[in-house]
């Protein structure tokens, strides 16, 4: 007895007990991979294009409106109209008549019509001596399915059953004129940024940045070298302008300070850049005044309204204050941030010159933005009201110019009898996907896609795609390869193979896009955990030995002296939800500065919180989640799980599983098999694979034959493929059950014998029945001149007897409806193979016209040279198919086969 | 049987990584210098067919001492070319259900019959249907609400009457004397639970359907057998005597029942009829303290047939089909052999193959 007590003891004061030490984690966080359903659930499989619309819905059209809320009259000065408020309202029936208003997207797909809703704008008004108050439609907006202007959304299966909607869909498109319409995300360089590049061949060294503004002003402004000097370079501008005049002309007038600002005290630098101040003094620009004068005499001036020609200088400020660097705010004059920022530019270009490994790569994620459906409605909307805007004016103008009137002048009635320029102008640029905004100087074709409908898997896999601005030709591979910031936001899989390979993109299956938040909150928390105002230094405490530069999306606004403390506590603050967690933080060490990044497009994606060497998350957690306690949102507000964007992710050290923690481990994957996509999710086993074997599947996937939607059998599409039995797959992935493909599965699964077999690739060609002519056949025509449901249609039969008059393009009337002559145009079916009608339906557009649709349906069965293919794009065509007795079988009688 | 010595050119041999003496010969059974000339009373000696097990849907049973081409001529037969009545025509007079008739009339025609292929003849496509070649059954299923059903209840079969179409719901109306013919055996599905549609309220299927005689070759709804299928019995020779301490190791390597260990000496022997219930999966060829200890083969001549049948026919009948319409070939081939003879002698001069 007591030799065991004893050994107990010593058991205790052991360092290993049961194969443990103190140190280590005390148990692990099962099931934390339930954090994705949990993520999907809130965020669900689109939800970067979701997110973009509400944002443009709710906030961006607002803050539009804010910019151009005003309309005067260049006849009667007392005249104004002031916009006061926009709003959305919700789907309805664009129909006077109907005294149901309530559509569902299904019914518009039906119907060829476009599931939109009113834009409403309150609108103060001067009518005569009063101030008058009112509510117009300006027009109508395509709505996105599952928005939160959508009628889908928060419904549940049984609500969406009875409005024939697949409560699987993901939504994310429109439904344009009966088309469903998707807005592909779009990749791009990031604004506002400096991004430095060298051109080895020529030698050139430039830092240049896209500036892009709430006015929808876009310029991009070069720092580049040019034999050995550095200039400045701006389109308005018609000659590249020595870097030290610009910087003169934006108020930095001595030289001892123009240096302090751009080479500092490096001794490197200061050499590289002398040359460029002896020039400017060669050229005999000493003062702002000079500079000012010789940008002004080279700004190209564009003036529409004629007026007193302004001198130089004028134009030149003009010219440095609104259209170069348009980002960077001057406040009354006040030029020191954008020279500051110009300087900056300038220290980046002078860095790469000493050290050519200081320039930025452009294939890098975090360099890149994603522009999506919601900012280019935005832009759209901003054009389409502008214009309205000068129509409505000149309208008004008009009214007001005639000298007398019978009543008193209501703009109301302008504004009723405005038209549907919005309406027609959403509708022209969706369907047709050509966003050519002149105003911004914008030329896009190609921007909308048709949902493609052939599987389910084909319709989500468009709606994760992203597709890239780069030209296809352009015979470079750096844009095309593989990133390795791509890593866990972008598939390293799903990618085309050919022209488009490496350019058009997935999303991975955590990604998040972000959308734009205020940054003015931002700027003003950053002054408070201590940042000095840029304003109040020079070159000597920017460039002081420990001294961070603050930048807020890109435009510098200050400095600290305790970066990491700063950002620790930045970040802390973000934990704890003062502001969005959307908002990034991160230090470059390399250009001394720490950056926030607030701005729209970031790919950005969840990861656990890991403190001292331990995962924030823990199995209660987890227990909470799975009884329904806790939801994704909770995690993110407790601080358990953050959002890291691209850049952020560099200031991390993630740990893959929760035995790779170590004490400096700062986030915690939330499940590895995340980093693919909805696709490439779906391939059994994908680490067995080769890889191009992925990337082939993925293309493959999307051409299985299975179930679409619930809904498929109410859907009258032009072609839909849908198999009769279609099996759930026996081996699933966890995405398989995310995505809902063991709902809607396509394909079976196929008892498979591989064995040689001797014989010849013989293919017969059908002889093809081609008698010239095929007499139409009117059999199965019923009394109202379309094919009876079921009737089988043979090659030659018409199925709607229609009727047009001979004389549609003529427009007289001429009295006498009966004596209009019509001329028979039956559709006749034309395939090769008979079918049997599905369905009719009958029905009416928006604009009264009857509309039939005849669904004709074709039952296929397995035959020589279609393809089949198994989950590892191990791709094959039929090339015999054996009876059951010439089967192979085994000593248990089982055939290949299914 | 493993226990009297083997011809060892009845075995196949199964190695470890390869299968030997697998090809028959260009004249099987036949060796140079031998006379192995066909004799009945000899064909007849060796030829053993005995039923292992028998069921009212399945027969196993052995077929010794014939050449492989002979046993998978019978299992080809089964599955392929012995007669059975399936629906063949379908007439659609109503259908609602969201199944399209295609499908539906697919899923009919799949329905096994009980019907006795003997008591009807073949309809060739140009023949018009009689009371001899067609037999008329119709299905007529409306589904509607239940009035009585439950508050609350979900289950289909309490909320809606008919909301399955099944192959109970197939009607036989029969015509001319068929009444007389099939008075002791009505026609019907032999399963009447078979699910072919699922209705709901206010959806109806009313089909007119013809079943026809047909072979599997046409397709294979008319195929009488579900699986025909055979194997050879294995063959274990155990060749040196196993240790007792590998004794249980060594029995674990076969299926079960097949390695019997004297519970006294602990000496390993294969268990009476033990050979036939293994897989020959070679686990034994594995491990190297078996090796040369044990020899694996396959009987050539021995065939295990599994039948199962899905027809009117019991499964013991099967073969006796099959072997009625393997005779009713040869006796086509004979006849043909004979023209070409009498052709050959009356025309004097070489034998010209020509079709018959």
């Amino acid at each position: 007895m007591v030799e065991d007590e004893d050994n107990e003891w010593g058991q205790l004061n052991l360092t290993n007990w049961k194969g443990l030490s103190a140190t280590d984690p005390i148990k692990s966080v099962e099931d934390k991979w339930l954090l994705l359903p949990a993520f999907l659930k809130v965020k669900g499989l689109v939800k970067q294009h979701i997110d973009s619309f509400n944002y443009f819905v709710d906030v961006d059209i607002k803050n539009i409106v804010k910019a151009n809320n005003k309309v005067t009259s260049d006849v009667d000065p007392r005249f104004w109209l002031k916009y006061t408020d926009i709003n959305v309202g919700f789907p309805d029936r664009n129909e006077e008549s109907s005294v149901d208003k309530k559509v569902t997207p299904n019914e518009c797909r039906l119907r060829d019509t476009t599931y939109s809703a009113p834009i409403i704008v309150t609108i103060q008004y001067t009518r005569g001596k009063n101030i008058v108050q009112r509510n117009v439609n300006i027009g109508r907006l395509p709505i996105m399915l599952r928005s939160c202007k959508c009628v889908l959304t928060g419904r549940s299966e049984e609500q969406l059953a009875r409005m024939i909607e697949c409560p699987l869909d993901p939504g994310g498109y429109f439904v344009v004129k009966g088309t469903e319409k998707v807005i592909l995300v779009q990749e791009q360089l990031s604004k506002n940024r400096i991004i430095v590049e060298t051109d080895s061949a020529k030698g050139v060294v430039q830092a240049s940045c896209t500036s892009s503004t709430h006015g929808g002003l876009k310029s991009k402004t070069y720092v580049a070298t040019k034999k050995g000097k550095i200039y400045l370079r701006h389109n308005s501008i018609h000659e590249d302008i020595p870097i030290v005049i610009a910087l003169k002309a934006l108020g930095i007038q001595s030289d001892k300070e123009i240096l302090l600002l751009t080479a500092g005290n490096t001794d490197a630098y200061k050499t590289a850049f002398s040359a460029n101040l002896e020039d400017a003094a060669k050229l005999g620009v000493f003062t702002r005044h000079q500079a000012l004068e010789y940008i002004g005499s080279r700004v190209k001036v564009n003036r529409r309204v004629m007026g007193p020609r302004r001198p130089a200088w004028e134009e030149a400020l003009e010219a440095l204050a609104t259209i170069v660097l348009a980002h960077v705010p001057v406040k009354g004059l006040d030029f020191r941030s954008k020279a500051i920022f110009v300087a900056t530019m300038t220290r980046r270009v002078l860095m790469a010159i000493d050290d050519e490994h200081m320039v930025d790569d452009r294939d890098y994620v975090g360099n890149k933005r994603l522009e999506l459906a919601g900012q280019l409605l935005a832009l759209l909307f901003e054009d389409l009201f502008k214009t309205y805007n000068s129509n409505l004016k000149n309208a008004i103008d008009k009214v007001l110019k005639k000298p007398s009137r019978t009543s008193e002048f209501d703009a109301f009635n302008t504004m009723r009898m405005q038209g549907d320029h919005l309406t027609s102008g959403f509708v022209r640029a969706i369907s047709t996907g050509n966003w050519s905004l002149k105003r911004f100087k914008m030329e896009r074709a190609g921007v909308t896609h048709v949902l493609s409908r052939l599987s389910f898997i084909s319709a989500l896999g468009m709606m994760t795609r992203i597709s890239s601005q780069f030209e296809k030709t352009r015979k470079v591979s750096g844009p095309r390869a593989l990133q390795p910031s791509q890593w866990g936001v972008l598939c390293p899989s799903d990618t085309p193979e050919g022209e488009a390979c490496g350019l058009v993109k997935n999303l991975a299956l955590m990604t998040h896009i972000t959308t734009d938040v205020e940054e003015e909150p931002i700027i003003r928390l950053a002054f408070m955990l201590g940042v000095e105002d840029i304003s109040l230094t020079t070159g000597t405490e920017i460039y002081g030995p420990h001294t961070f530069v603050v930048n807020v999306n890109g435009t510098i606004i200050g400095l600290t002296r305790y970066p990491t403390r700063f950002v620790a506590q930045f970040r802390k603050l973000r934990r704890a939800r003062r502001f969005s967690e959307f908002v990034s933080i991160y230090i470059n060490h390399h250009h001394r500065a720490v950056h926030i990044a607030s701005d729209g497009g970031r790919i950005c994606r969840p990861a656990i919180i890991v403190e001292n060497g331990r995962s924030r998350v823990t199995s209660e957690h987890i227990q909470q989640l799975k009884k329904g306690t806790m939801t994704f949102d909770d995690f993110l507000k407790k601080g358990l799980v953050e959002y890291l964007d691209v850049n952020e992710e560099n200031d991390t050290y993630i740990a893959l599983y929760e035995n790779d923690i170590v004490l400096t481990t700062t986030h915690l994957e939330i499940e590895p098999f995340t980093l693919l996509g909805a696709v490439a999710g779906l391939i059994p086993y994908p680490h067995h694979n080769q890889s191009p074997r992925n990337t082939y599947q993925c293309a493959m996937g999307k051409q299985a034959i299975g179930a679409i939607a619930y809904n498929q059998l109410n859907r009258i599409d032009t072609l839909l493929y849908l198999s009769v039995y279609p099996q759930q797959p026996m081996v699933k992935t966890k995405t398989i059950e995310l995505v809902g493909y063991d709902k809607l599965p396509a394909g079976q699964n196929a008892t498979v014998a591989v064995m040689s077999y001797s014989g010849f690739d013989r293919l017969a060609d059908a002889p093809l029945d081609e008698n010239g002519q095929i007499s139409k056949k009117y059999d199965i025509i019923q009394l109202d001149g379309l094919a009876g449901v079921g009737e089988r249609v043979d090659p030659g039969d018409v199925y709607v007897n229609k009727q047009t008059p001979s004389n549609a393009a003529d427009n007289t009337f001429t009295g006498q409806a009966a004596s209009v002559p019509y001329k028979n145009t039956p559709l006749t079916y034309k395939s090769p193979v008979s079918g049997n009608i599905d369905k009719v339906m009958i029905s009416d557009t928006e604009n009264d016209q009857t509309i039939v649709k005849v669904l004709i349906r074709q039952t296929r069965r397995p035959e020589l040279g279609d393809k089949f293919s198994s989950r590892h794009g191990q791709k094959g065509v039929c090339g015999l198919i054996v009876n059951q007795e010439d089967m192979p079988f085994n000593d248990q009688g089982i055939n290949p086969g299914n | 049987m493993s226990s009297q010595p083997l011809d060892p050119r009845r075995l196949v041999g199964v190695h470890a990584e390869r299968v030997t003496d697998v090809s028959s010969r260009d004249f099987p059974g036949h060796y140079p210098g031998e006379d192995h000339s066909w004799n009945l009373q000899r064909f007849k000696k060796n030829l053993k067919v005995k039923v292992q097990r028998l069921s009212n849907h399945s027969i196993e049973f052995d077929i010794v001492g014939v050449d492989a081409s002979i046993a998978n001529a019978f299992r080809r037969i089964m599955i392929a070319e012995v007669p059975a009545i399936c629906i063949e025509h379908v007439f659609a007079f109503n259908n609602t259900s969201v199944i399209v008739d295609e499908v539906l009339a697919h899923r009919f025609g799949l329905v096994p019959l009980n019907v006795d292929p003997s008591l009807m003849e073949m309809r060739s496509p140009d023949d018009p249907p009689t009371d001899r070649n067609t037999l008329v059954f119709e299905v007529d299923v409306t589904c509607e609400r239940n009035p009585k059903a439950p508050k609350g209840s979900t289950d289909p079969y309490e909320l809606y009457i008919n909301p399955e179409v099944l192959s109970s719901h197939i009607t036989w109306s029969p015509a001319g004397e068929q009444a007389e013919v099939f008075a002791d055996n009505a026609p019907a599905p032999t399963n009447p639970n078979i699910v072919l549609a699922k209705l709901r309220p206010g959806q109806q299927i009313h089909y007119q359907m013809h079943a026809v005689k047909g072979v599997g070759k046409d397709h294979a709804k008319f195929s009488p057998v579900a699986t025909a299928s055979y194997r050879l019995l294995p063959h274990i020779k155990i060749t040196k005597p196993i240790p007792p301490h590998l004794a249980e190791k060594f029995q674990k390597c076969f299926s079960p029942g097949v390695i019997k260990i004297n519970p006294r000496t602990r000496e390993v022997s294969v268990d009476g009829n033990g050979a036939r219930k293994d897989t020959v999966s070679r686990e034994v060829l594995r491990h190297p303290e078996f090796t040369d200890s044990v020899e694996l083969g396959r009987v050539r001549d021995y065939f295990l047939f599994n039948v199962e049948s899905e027809s009117a026919y019991r499964p013991e009948r099967l073969l006796p089909e099959a072997i009625k319409v393997m005779r009713e070939k040869l006796a086509i081939i004979k006849q043909a052999a004979e023209a070409l003879r009498e052709k050959s002698t009356t025309m004097d001069n070489d034998v010209v193959m020509t079709d018959v």
